[in-house]
């Protein structure tokens, strides 16, 4: 655990937490008003507008890659509602159908152009490069406190930090508005609560966590990291505050456990290589799932804790 | 006689030019319109609620009771029409109202407890990020033991009764310590004690000068809660004290062939009254 962790764990592990954490909390929210799928949706249509933004711009600077993602946002959302309408089509259906083909678009778009001096292809698109976000300037544990090496570590630790803190901070903040709207909307609209801003700005706050995420360990631990969590959480309590607790210490669980496996797991299976660490992580916070379903403490819902009530 | 009264109501609210409403009215409505797609499920409705005075909000199925409400509160988005609240807009008088959805409208397994539950009401008083205080803590008990659920204040809201959750409900509304009270059927699927304690509650709320509207559905029950009734299938037909409005005409055009006429007259007799 010295000079070679923090050299070339210690920032792929903070940038791993960083990204579960930003993207598990409004996880807890979408999960609970059964908008799981947003976050999903999400993830998928973040490829085609970072990918035109790449085009237009040139670059995989921050802002560019953020505005292309809220356009195909909105692209998705008006999309979503024309076929809905026209179609007739049932809203999860609208939504499958917008999202798949934004990323098949995407991936299209992708194969396509010329993104060989940038890091942006299709495996980069799924799985990011979370091993190759190492600190190339650590010595050792001392380089915490040397601002030389400190201004060389990676961009993208420094960006999914700040949009952490910005998810955090907005969560804290909106605490109340949210847990009320998101249990009883009609209640939270007679209060005169902006119902419809705060469900908006929340599907915002996790396309903001999502473009931040994605660029650094790509689409598959998004997707994982929104659902997983929060689900596994909602099953060893039952009140939100704790909740948000147990889904931040699951993601920050999955994300160590994860690229730790991902990068010793094969040898003590006698394996040569190591795997992708996204793959790993989203993978380790699915078994994490599987076990607060096997085992957590409240797994019985509605209509089994009446029965136990009555008997 | 009867008929032309509705087509009256109808017109007027159609070429309608907003009257001054009623200084002391808790709640005025006036040409409201809903529609979900393109039937009108509230059409033209004119009403004018009662101070200190229960209401009952009545009519068939599908006749656009909750819709009224929920309109009303901009809980869903109107067509057309005017909402005040004593007299002002209802936007400017959010804090005089407490409103208690239907019961099936939330998802009981939510992750929260009673008290959380009551302590929502207090919302507009706590504000966004000031601390729940021992005194928010025990106005929150206080409007539990009223509706008697003290004792489940730290139960998870997924273990109580449909009666239980009802009952939830109340404290919530009786936390927000408002003048107007609107309830969306508060007696649906709910047990004879617990249809009891919420009814002594609204009585206790009318004794207060609070005014209260509810969404009801058991016409057995209007003449011994209400004082007051307002007759709706989509298009409003008659409002009035249980006296005036509460007749077999009014009934039979709310429900049409629905009902049955020997049923209504049962009901209209002053002799007969369920209590």
């Amino acid at each position: 655990m010295g000079a070679q962790f923090v050299q070339f764990s210690l920032t792929p592990i903070l940038i791993g937490i960083f990204a579960a954490i930003a993207c598990a909390l409004p996880g807890n929210f979408l999960v609970l008003r059964r908008q799981a799928l947003i976050g999903d949706a999400i993830s998928h249509v973040v490829l085609p507008g970072i990918v035109v933004a790449f085009l237009i711009t040139g670059t995989v600077a921050a802002i560019p890659m953020l505005l292309g993602a809220a356009g195909a946002a909105i692209v998705a959302v008006i999309l979503i509602e024309a076929i809905k309408r026209l179609g007739r089509i049932e809203p999860g259906a609208a939504m499958g159908v917008t999202f798949t083909t934004l990323f098949a678009a995407g991936v299209l778009l992708l194969d396509q152009s010329d993104t060989s001096n940038v890091h942006l292809d299709v495996e980069h698109a799924l799985m990011g490069n979370l091993e190759s976000l190492i600190w190339f300037r650590a010595e050792g544990w001392h380089s915490l406190f040397d601002p030389v090496a400190l201004a060389a570590l990676p961009d993208e630790l420094g960006r999914i930090f700040v949009v952490c803190l910005l998810v955090i901070a907005l969560t804290v903040f909106f605490w109340r508005p949210l847990k009320i709207s998101t249990f009883d909307e009609g209640f939270a609209q007679a209060l005169g609560l902006p119902v419809g801003a705060m469900g908006f700005g929340l599907v915002v706050v996790a396309a903001i966590a999502a473009v931040a995420a994605f660029d650094a360990v790509g689409s598959i631990i998004v997707i994982a990291m929104f659902i997983c969590p929060p689900a596994a959480a909602r099953l060893m309590t039952n009140s939100l505050e704790r909740q948000v607790w147990w889904s931040v210490g699951f993601a920050t669980l999955a994300a160590i456990l994860g690229y730790v496996f991902a990068g010793y797991g094969p040898l003590w299976f006698g394996g040569q290589n190591a795997v992708s660490a996204a793959g790993m992580i989203a993978a380790v916070s699915g078994v994490i799932l599987g076990l607060a379903c096997l085992y957590g403490p409240h797994r019985s819902r509605v209509g089994a804790a009446r029965q136990q009530a009555d008997a | 006689m009867k008929q032309a009264a509705i087509t009256l109501a109808a017109d007027r609210g159609r070429v309608h030019s907003p009257a001054a409403p009623p200084e002391d009215s808790p709640l005025a409505i006036s040409g409201l319109t809903v529609s979900y797609g393109d039937k009108p499920a509230v059409f033209s409705v004119d009403a004018t609620f009662a101070p200190e005075a229960m209401t009952a909000i009545i009519g068939p199925n599908g006749a656009g009771k909750s819709t009224l409400l929920k309109a009303s509160l901009g809980v869903i988005p109107r067509v057309s029409g005017e909402v005040t609240v004593f007299g002002r807009p209802i936007e400017r008088a959010r804090e005089r109202i407490a409103y208690v959805p239907q019961r099936a409208s939330v998802d009981w397994d939510f992750p929260t407890t009673v008290i959380d539950v009551v302590l929502m009401g207090l919302y507009r008083r706590i504000g966004l990020v000031r601390r729940i205080g021992r005194a928010n803590r025990d106005t929150a008990l206080e409007c539990l033991d009223r509706v008697g659920m003290a004792d489940f204040a730290h139960r998870q809201i997924g273990q109580l009764s449909g009666g239980q959750q009802q009952r939830v409900f109340l404290a919530r509304a009786l936390a927000q310590d408002a003048d107007l009270y609107l309830l969306d059927e508060p007696f649906a699927g709910v047990d004879a004690a617990t249809e009891r304690a919420i009814i002594d509650v609204l009585k206790a709320l009318k004794a207060q000068s609070r005014a209260v509207v509810c969404v009801h559905h058991d016409l057995a029950t209007v003449r011994a809660y209400f004082d007051h009734v307002f007759l709706i299938n989509v298009r409003r037909i008659a409002q009035g004290t249980v006296e005036e409005a509460f007749t077999s005409e009014n009934l039979q055009a709310t429900y049409g062939g629905r009902l049955a006429t020997g049923h209504i007259d049962q009901l209209s007799l002053p002799g007969q009254q369920v209590s």
